[in-house]
């Protein structure tokens, strides 16, 4: 303890006091607020930087997932078009199908009734011509019987062969 | 004896504890880097620091009996 | 390359200013003369670990007998009791035991172990005790410019030139040149591992600048104090001292409510242990802090320069036993390694002693929640967090 009161000297105690209160009085001014201010400015530009790379990847990604969603968006739209497509088509082809039944039904029904009604009236012709035919046949046999009987047996029968084809 | 010789058996008995007590950090010091090494960094300032605070305590000691 | 001739330059023109104050001292005088044997070498040691009042780079001993002196003399400022009194130190013909009296506006001084004495009145030469104290002289306030002293105003003048062309850079571009490329890092590793850490992202820019410079200051020293230019600044209490008052200063000037309160009131213990503690709290932030960081750092470069000039004077102490070549050989190897470890210790030195600074101020600064059961663990405990 005593070498080292001995050792201390104040003067250069007083006079390194000084030597460092300037020493970083000065440092501070013209080196280290210059570089530190310096240093900080780069590393906020460095994490500026860092930060919009981390936006733009977000962006990015944001961005790819909205492309994937229109996709599909547009891949379900296409698929329900073809959907409703197909759909329609089947529907206009029963549609038309059921229509040409039904059609089909009514000109059969026409057909039928037109039939029906022409063999009608046909019957009723042919009644009335059989029977306009079977007293021209009963008038010449008549005729026939009173002047010859085999002649008018053999008239009765062509007439009669005749008749029945039709 | 004399009182240099007082002085002297002091100054090592400061320097046996002081040893006693390095040993001790850098012992703990390498078992804990040695149980945990992904804490060496901290292990070996904390290490330091303590070894310093150790020095200065011993330095002191010698200074005061010299 | 360019930077570290550059650095040289301002080197040798600093030393150069230094130049006009005197010229080249080569005095015959006796200094102990030649260096032979074990008790000169112990004497030597002790003589550089003091400061000394002039510039040696080396002497000799010329074929005639005669003892040269290579360096320079430096001027001495003493406040006597007649006020301020300026002259060189060449005017002490490098002795150093008080047999060489300058006279000075009517007053006898005389330079004993590298301290300027006044002699009482009518005395004409000091006379010694048995301790070797002398008897009617007195010690006076030296404000010479001592060794020590330029070492400071060199290393604070190289720092400003390096820090300052640093700070210049920056404003061209983002990223530093040349030497400039090894300080940024070094500057980064003082704010991001020593400051930040232990300070707190909120207060650390505060102390940034000091702890900055004192980390520089005392590490270039430090090295300096390994050339053969023989400095030993951080080995000079007075150093140390003034730099750990400028840390007690910071801390007590700057600690907040929490941190006085821990101090005198401590919470959450007894009563009756309260003034207990504040006294032990007291002691250990006003005289135990500032006390270890001051002799930590004096005692470990004083150290190391006692080990390594212990090693080199191997060369003379065992010149006999193992010969000339053995001896310095062997002084060359044990040297060599010793100035790898004083290298580190150079590093370690300056970075403990910002660090505990910067613990000290953190510890001062520190906001605490308040659940008192934490004290300093929890500051250490912050102080971790962040090291990797």
């Amino acid at each position: 303890m005593e070498t080292l009161l001995n050792d201390f000297s104040p003067g250069l105690f007083v006079v390194s006091t000084i030597l460092m209160l300037v020493l970083i009085a000065l440092m501070v001014k013209f080196a280290w607020k210059p570089i530190l201010e310096s240093l900080n400015e780069r590393e906020e530009g460095i994490q500026g930087a860092l930060d919009a790379a981390e936006k733009a990847k977000i962006e990015m990604t944001n961005l790819q997932a909205d492309n994937e969603r229109l996709l599909q968006e547009a891949r379900l739209e296409r698929e329900t078009m073809l959907k409703e497509a197909r759909e329609l088509k089947s529907n206009m082809i029963a549609e038309a199908e059921s229509q040409a039944q039904e059609q089909a039904n009514k000109m059969i029904v026409q057909a039928q009734e037109a039939i029906a009604s022409e063999k009608k009236a046909a019957m009723a012709e042919l009644k009335s011509h059989v029977a306009g035919l079977s007293l021209d046949i009963a008038e010449k046999v008549v005729r026939n019987e009173l002047s010859n009987k085999d002649k008018q047996l053999q008239l009765v029968e062509s007439m009669l062969a005749e008749a029945t084809l039709n | 004896m004399e009182p240099v010789t007082y002085n002297l058996i002091g100054a090592g008995l400061i320097v046996i504890g002081a040893g006693i007590g390095l040993g001790q950090i850098g012992g703990k010091a390498m078992e804990g880097i040695a149980r945990q090494p992904e804490a060496a960094g901290k292990i070996q300032t904390a290490m330091i620091i303590v070894a310093a605070l150790l020095e200065g305590l011993a330095f002191g000691a010698l200074f005061l009996g010299k | 390359m360019k930077i570290v001739k550059q650095s040289f330059k301002f080197l040798v023109l600093a030393v150069l200013m230094f130049l006009p104050t005197s010229i080249f001292a080569n005095d015959t005088a006796q200094d102990g003369g030649q260096i032979s044997g074990k008790k000169q070498v112990e004497e030597y040691i002790v003589h550089h670990l003091k400061d000394s009042h002039d510039f040696n780079l080396f002497s000799y001993t010329n074929d005639s007998g005669e003892r040269k002196h290579f360096g320079v003399a430096l001027p001495v400022i003493v406040w006597t009791s007649q006020g301020l009194v300026t002259f060189m130190s060449s005017e002490f013909h490098h002795n150093d035991d008080g047999h060489v009296i300058v006279e000075k506006e009517g007053l006898k001084l005389a330079k004993i172990h590298s301290k300027i004495y006044e002699l009482e009145k009518g005395a004409t030469s000091v006379s010694f005790d048995a301790g070797h104290h002398a008897t009617n002289a007195a010690k006076l306030l030296d404000f010479s410019i001592t060794k020590s002293v330029v070492g400071v105003l060199l290393i604070g003048l190289l720092m400003l030139f390096w820090f300052s062309r640093l700070a210049k850079q920056y404003k061209k571009k983002q990223i530093p040149t040349g030497f400039g490329r090894i300080l940024e890092p070094l500057v980064l590793y003082v704010r991001d591992e020593i400051a930040r850490p232990n300070i707190g992202e909120k207060q650390y820019r505060k102390f940034t600048g000091y702890l900055l410079t004192v980390f520089f200051f005392i590490w270039i020293l430090n090295l300096a104090g390994l050339t053969p230019l023989g400095f030993n600044v951080t080995g000079q209490l007075a150093v140390t001292a003034c730099l750990a008052i400028f840390t007690l200063v910071i801390y007590t000037v700057s600690g907040n409510k929490d941190y006085w309160m821990h101090i005198l009131w401590m919470p959450g213990v007894p009563i009756f242990v309260k003034p207990i503690l504040a006294v032990i709290e007291l002691v250990g932030a006003f005289i135990i802090k500032p006390f270890s960081l001051l002799v930590r750092l004096f005692a470990n470069i004083s150290a190391g320069h006692i080990v390594l000039m212990s090693l080199i004077a191997i060369m003379f102490t065992l010149k006999e036993s193992l010969g000339v070549a053995g001896a310095t050989g062997l002084s060359f190897v044990l040297s060599f390694f010793l100035l790898l470890i004083e290298l580190l210790v150079a590093f370690l030195q300056a970075y403990i002693f910002t660090m505990l600074s910067a613990l000290f101020i953190g510890m001062a600064v520190a906001e605490h929640d308040h659940d008192h059961d934490h004290e300093i663990s929890s500051d250490v405990e912050d102080v971790r967090g962040d090291f990797i």
